[in-house]
């Protein structure tokens, strides 16, 4: 989208007037790594969900914390903080 | 009713401040802009000034400080110097690409190495490019005036830049002078309350300082080149406006005596009123010799410096700072100015006033007879100097 824009579209000082507008970046294309979550060893005690710096782990229905792959980086913060071992990192190209 | 009072000029810009009722001051002291935020903080602490001042540790800070004022629309103020303006650097260029309209006066220094305190126009060159909009004064009125006028260009709906009221330091700054005050009344009158529709709001939550990818950084900076462009038109509307309400005209390039001058002295800041005096004296003799000052620095003043130059044979810029590798900056850029008129002067230009060092009117008067020579005759010097000792013997290679 935005390389149809010129310079007239350009807001005063690049202001961006849409608040919360991150959420349509797909962050999660920038991934070489993801997180697999390995819920017999997941204790639930949430750690991942509070270190992640994108907050894209949130807890599902079930009580465990997953990686939403839409916004996840795969910066791997997630798999070295669980204190159980419960994630690991995965190479996108194995998929 | 204007009172005519004494005043140093440091003090002319902290009265300026004043009376535009600024909101937020930030500023980090240093020699010799000083005075100026040292009288600005003694205004709010005897309760004169209903102002937040925010001390700061650095320039680079103060600066900081001033985005963020202006980032919730307050009237925002600083001042600085030589090298607090070159630690505050990085921030400059911030102020003007997000369009916040702070007001800074810079009271000229050299730059280190050596450290020195003393005036000249180094530190006013290193900021050339960084998008505000500068001016340079001659005395302490004009310290006062094109404060006053800055608040009223740079806060403009269709200009929101921010303005550098250049003084030179020492030879300007701490010189006290009679200046005309006005009334409050005056002042509102010209300068009307600021009002920024983008101001950070929680209620209307958005996005200041965003970082640009290259899909859209060049058009940004078209954008800012446009709105620099466009804001000649605020500039002199805001000198006619300041005409209109307190009787007194600035103008881009001032010109004194210029009619049928043969040979034209540029200058700017404070040097131009020591050359008024030696351009009087040569006029007397009935030399056709004129002076043409530059008050408006960014955006060059094209269009009144080509027209002020018009049927002279000889230009002799005389400046304050050294661009290495090039020559004076000034006449660099005039040269360049000149190149595309069908009939032009011949340039000569000549360096002068580093670190403080004193011109006094002999100084002109020799800047005036060596700058025909060269002109004539060009130079064979590394540079053409005045009071530099052992100068003619430093030759170009």
């Amino acid at each position: 989208m935005t390389d149809k824009l010129t310079w007239k579209d350009m807001e005063v000082g690049n202001i961006v007037k849409e608040a919360g507008n991150a959420c349509f970046r797909r962050t999660g294309d920038w991934r070489t790594e993801r997180p697999i979550l390995d819920k017999d060893k997941c204790i639930k005690c949430a750690l991942c969900w509070l270190y992640c710096p994108d907050a894209s782990i949130k807890p599902g229905e079930d009580g465990y914390y997953e990686a939403d792959l839409y916004y996840c980086k795969g910066c791997a913060i997630c798999a070295r903080i669980c204190p159980v071992e419960a994630i690991s990192m995965t190479e996108e190209e194995e998929r | 009713m204007s009172r005519r009072v004494a005043l140093e000029a440091s003090h002319a810009v902290a009265e300026a401040t004043r009376m535009a009722d600024v909101d937020v001051i930030s500023a980090y002291p240093i020699t010799p802009q000083t005075h100026i935020p040292e009288r600005l903080a003694e205004m709010v602490a005897d309760g004169d000034l209903d102002a937040a001042y925010i001390p700061v540790e650095s320039e680079h800070s103060a600066m900081s400080a001033c985005l963020g004022a202006a980032a919730v629309g307050a009237r925002t103020f600083t001042a600085t110097a030589g090298q607090g303006l070159e630690l505050m650097h990085e921030v400059v260029y911030v102020a003007s690409a997000m369009r916040y309209p702070v007001i800074m006066a810079v009271a000229n220094r050299a730059l280190s190495a050596p450290l020195s305190v003393w005036g000249d126009h180094s530190d006013a060159m290193a900021v050339r490019d960084t998008g505000w909009i500068q001016v340079f004064c001659q005395n302490s009125q004009e310290a006062f005036d094109l404060t006053i006028w800055a608040f009223r260009v740079g806060e403009d709906p269709q200009v929101l830049l921010p303005v550098m009221v250049h003084l030179d330091g020492f030879t300007l700054s701490h010189v006290t002078e009679p200046v005309l005050l006005p009334e409050q009344s005056e002042v509102d009158r010209f300068l009307p309350r600021y009002h920024y529709r983008f101001a950070l709001n929680p209620d209307q939550p958005m996005t200041h300082g965003a970082f640009g990818p290259p899909e859209i950084y060049a058009e940004t900076k078209l954008a800012q080149a446009v709105v620099f462009d466009n804001c000649k038109k605020t500039i002199l509307q805001g000198w006619q406006e300041f005409r209109d309400v307190f009787g007194r005209h600035y103008n881009p390039v001032e010109e004194y005596r210029t009619e049928n001058a043969e040979t034209l002295l540029l200058t700017i800041g404070s040097f131009t009123e020591t050359a008024k005096i030696v351009v009087d004296a040569r006029r007397e003799k009935g030399e056709a010799v004129g002076l043409i000052s530059l008050r408006l620095w960014r955006p060059f003043p094209f269009e009144e410096f080509r027209r002020a130059v018009r049927g002279a044979k000889t230009l002799i810029v005389f400046e304050r700072a050294i661009s290495f590798g090039l020559g004076g900056p000034v006449v660099a850029e005039v040269r360049s100015a000149l190149y595309d008129e069908e009939t032009r002067p011949k340039v000569a230009s000549i360096i002068g006033g580093l670190g403080g060092r004193d011109m006094s009117e002999e100084d002109f008067e020799y800047v005036i007879d060596r700058g025909r020579e060269v002109a004539e005759k060009g130079s064979d010097r590394v540079l053409e100097t005045v009071g530099i000792r052992g100068e003619s013997e430093a030759l170009k290679r």
